[in-house]
């Protein structure tokens, strides 16, 4: 029986096409149904809204989201009390640089990012840009990680706050943290970190590593959507002017109904990831190690993006020579990656991420973002290797680029005619 | 003792059970709605289907609805989107806190002793020249009164002003169309209409090209960043399509809700239902039990089964006088003895007869004068 009547004879068998394998957890993740079973009742029975302070209904859902914050707080070393509920680590990220940076506008004015953060921290930068801050955008290694002697010489007097992200959403690097805090705090600049990437999936301490202020989203570590937290230190006391005004909730942070059953699902999916992320990092490592090897060992010219050691374990970032990006994403339709982060996904540039590590525009245009997480198995791991060595071989054999590198031809010495 | 009485509708609302089913069935699902992907496109195709359901929930278009984590959030944007513009605002005096915070320089417009915004007083503010934005929410949280607001939008436009409309509790009560108010701005919250907490949008006309004030990702058109709350937004979908559909019950909840104020009056003669001549939400009381804080009377009716509120549920925990009642020039002491109940789509005549069996005895207990006491020297 050759390859394709195997293939047939299972689909037969199974008597439907294969679900698509989705490895794009960078993305999003499935809801972790321990999270879900959690959320249930307070969309049932338990609908109060936690602000009412008049009834059973209110001081229930109450107890609830408070629990959520003591469950959210703990997974960071941080008390409840720094703790504010928001609609997403996009908000988080809006309030934490926008919130800190206008307090204290009177007497600082500078802040200090890196090329290669989230859009929305990118992006409110610039829009404080234009209320007249200035923001130095550090560049970032080879590797993706951050120079730290440059950063030491970013800093200035007026520098009043450093946002690096924890861990980088398309190529899964994890940023020095530790060493960061060190240098901010003795600098007397506050750090805030977008964590987005980094809660639930590696150790995190804020007093240990000096983190003044983290964003934190629910999505990405199984939780629901459309919750997140930001965590804002007390001792020494980060301040900061709200986005959203109204009754005050989140101590004035950030007014408006907390979503009580988000917040509980917020809450679980922390308290699953402090109990099972040593081990799931384990297995993730052994996952991703497992396709690598799977797709290094068949497919020459295949290029890591972004360090391997300091990395999460469920992210791997290739480029793949000698391909065209989107041909590469039409031959392997039934595997759900990406080809950057989902924000920006739909748009053809390629990656400004890529671009900032120094990977050429071609390269940058045949990358894969690969996320593995909780519900990935060998399984699928295995058929993803498989399916991505095979539409780039089949790609590779049609492309006279990938005939002329074999024959020994130096594709950037060829001076081509013009037509 | 019986299930509780839940009778604090404009605080929250209980999920209905289709709205249950489409958000547990949406949280199920994996997908990030930017993704390219199978599991993004489908996570995509539930937000514009949730998206068209929202908007003929107000007769727009389903592209100017922008999604946003709630009502605050929508009233925030809409006010903040005016002031970025550099207008001056004008709000009603009773507006949510939500648009009050926003704004806080903004020039009051008060309301006559009904709770009524007052035209003449707001076409005065209106006649200074600067544009303005007018913000007038379509009914009030507290006394359920009803605005003027398409007269409101057509004062505001003769003076080239904008309107923005808080319609978070109005929305599932009574009709809401964006086009016969002609609001140029209008704020939703899908909690409030039996949607999941956390979840709002903001209507934005074509005439309006809105700023955003959460930026980074481009999603709801670069209006407001944020990956989708998909499982929230198809909860606030097909809460918004019931909403429509269960517009008809609501009279008898009117019926309902005047029975029990008829009997309320009957009891204590001196009760004051707050707004009571003016239009009103079918599913509001703000009532008066002259003499009782009102502290008191939310406690004694939890206690025996019934929630209700004493004013907003927002307010961080601090009991504190009724800015709506004070708008309307109610004394202190008698604002401070008036609680709020609000029914909805779940609320039966038991749930009505049981609060005023608990409210009659209260009153019995606390309020009514003692025939042959001695009242206490001062």
């Amino acid at each position: 029986m050759n390859a394709v009547t195997a293939i047939e004879t299972k689909q037969a068998l199974s008597n439907e096409p294969r679900k698509p394998v989705y490895l794009d957890y960078q993305a999003t993740t499935p809801m972790d149904p321990r999270v879900l079973d959690a959320m249930m009742p307070y969309f049932i029975e338990k609908f109060g809204n936690p602000h009412s302070r008049n009834h059973t209904h209110g001081w229930e859902a109450e107890q609830a989201v408070e629990k959520a914050r003591q469950q959210v707080a703990e997974l960071i070393g941080a008390d409840e009390r720094e703790i504010v509920f928001t609609s997403g680590a996009t908000e988080s990220n809006n309030l934490a640089i926008a919130g800190v940076a206008r307090f204290y506008k009177d007497r600082k004015n500078h802040i200090v990012t890196v090329a290669t953060e989230h859009k929305c921290v990118l992006d409110t930068c610039r829009h404080l840009e234009q209320e007249g801050f200035e923001v130095t955008y550090l560049p970032v290694q080879q590797n993706g990680l951050i120079d730290l002697e440059a950063l030491k010489q970013a800093i200035t007097p007026k520098t009043v706050l450093v946002s690096v992200m924890a861990v980088n959403n398309e190529i899964g690097v994890v940023q020095p943290l530790r060493e960061i805090g060190k240098i901010c705090r003795e600098k007397g600049a506050f750090f805030h970190t977008d964590a987005a990437q980094a809660f639930g999936k590696i150790p995190l301490d804020v007093n240990e590593m000096n983190i003044d202020l983290m964003s934190i989203s629910g999505h990405k570590i199984y939780g629901p959507k459309g919750i997140g937290a930001l965590f804002v230190r007390r001792k020494p006391r980060v301040r900061m002017i709200a986005l959203i005004h109204g009754g005050g909730q989140e101590r004035g942070f950030r007014s408006g109904t907390l979503p009580t059953p988000l917040c509980v699902g917020l809450g679980e999916a922390a308290a699953i990831a402090k109990r099972e992320m040593a081990q799931e990092a384990e297995r993730l490592a052994k996952l991703r190690d497992r396709f690598y090897e799977s797709v290094k060992s068949r497919l020459p010219e295949v290029y890591l993006n972004g360090d391997l050691k300091s990395r999460i374990p469920g992210n791997l970032n290739l480029s793949f020579a000698y391909v065209e990006g989107e041909g590469l994403m039409m031959g392997i339709k039934d595997l759900s990656v990406s080809s950057g982060s989902a924000c920006t996904s739909a748009s053809l540039e390629p990656s400004y991420v890529l671009r900032a590590l120094g990977v050429t525009e071609d390269l940058a245009h045949t990358s894969l973002r690969i996320g593995f997480g909780r519900f990935t198995t060998e399984d699928e791991v295995d058929y993803a290797a498989d399916r991505i060595v095979e539409a780039v071989q089949k790609l590779r054999s049609m492309s006279p680029l990938w005939e002329m590198a074999q024959e020994g031809i130096d594709i950037k010495s060829i001076q081509w005619a013009a037509h | 003792m019986s299930a509780p009485v839940y009778l604090d509708y404009n605080a929250t609302a209980p999920l209905k059970p289709a709205v249950i089913a489409a958000v547990s069935a949406a949280l199920a699902e994996t997908g990030n709605a930017s993704s390219v992907h199978r599991f993004g496109r489908l996570a995509r195709r539930t937000v514009e289907c949730a998206r068209e359901r929202v908007a003929a929930l107000v007769n727009a278009p389903a592209a100017s609805i922008v999604f946003t984590s709630g009502g605050t959030e929508a009233n925030n944007l809409a006010v903040g989107h005016a002031r970025a513009e550099g207008r001056r605002v004008i709000v009603s005096a009773i507006e949510h806190e939500s648009v009050l915070r926003a704004a806080p320089e903004a020039a009051l417009a008060p309301v006559d002793a009904n709770g009524v915004v007052d035209l003449g007083a707001l076409e005065r503010l209106l006649a200074n020249a600067e544009p303005a934005l007018v913000a007038v929410m379509l009914a009030n949280n507290e006394t359920g009164v009803i605005q003027p607001v398409a007269e409101i939008v057509r004062l505001a436009r003769a003076h080239g002003a904008l309107v923005h409309c808080d319609a978070a509790q109005a929305a599932g009560k009574i009709a809401v169309d964006v086009q016969a108010l002609g609001a140029d701005t209008l704020a939703l919250s899908a909690h409030k209409l039996g949607g999941p907490q956390g979840l709002g949008a903001l209507f934005v006309s074509d005439r309006i090209a809105l700023r955003a004030q959460l930026v980074g990702g481009g999603q709801e058109r670069g209006r407001r960043a944020g990956t989708e709350n998909v499982a929230g937004i198809a909860g606030f979908g097909v809460a918004a399509s019931l909403a429509t559909a269960d517009l008809a019950q609501m009279a008898e909840i009117a019926r309902l809700r005047d029975a029990a104020e008829a009997r309320l009056r009957n009891i204590a003669p001196g009760t004051v239902v707050f707004g009571a001549n003016a239009d009103r939400l079918p599913n509001t009381i703000c009532v008066a039990m002259p003499g009782v804080a009102a502290e008191t009377q939310v406690m004694a009716l939890d206690l025996a089964g019934v929630a209700v509120s004493a004013g907003s549920a927002c307010s961080s925990g601090k009991v504190k006088a009724s800015h709506v009642l004070a708008a309307m020039d109610v004394p202190p002491a008698l604002a401070g003895s008036a609680v709020r109940i609000s029914a909805g789509w779940r609320s039966t005549a038991e749930d009505f007869d049981h609060f005023v069996e608990a409210w009659t005895a209260l009153w019995a207990r606390l309020g009514a004068p003692r025939v042959g006491s001695v009242a206490p020297a001062a």
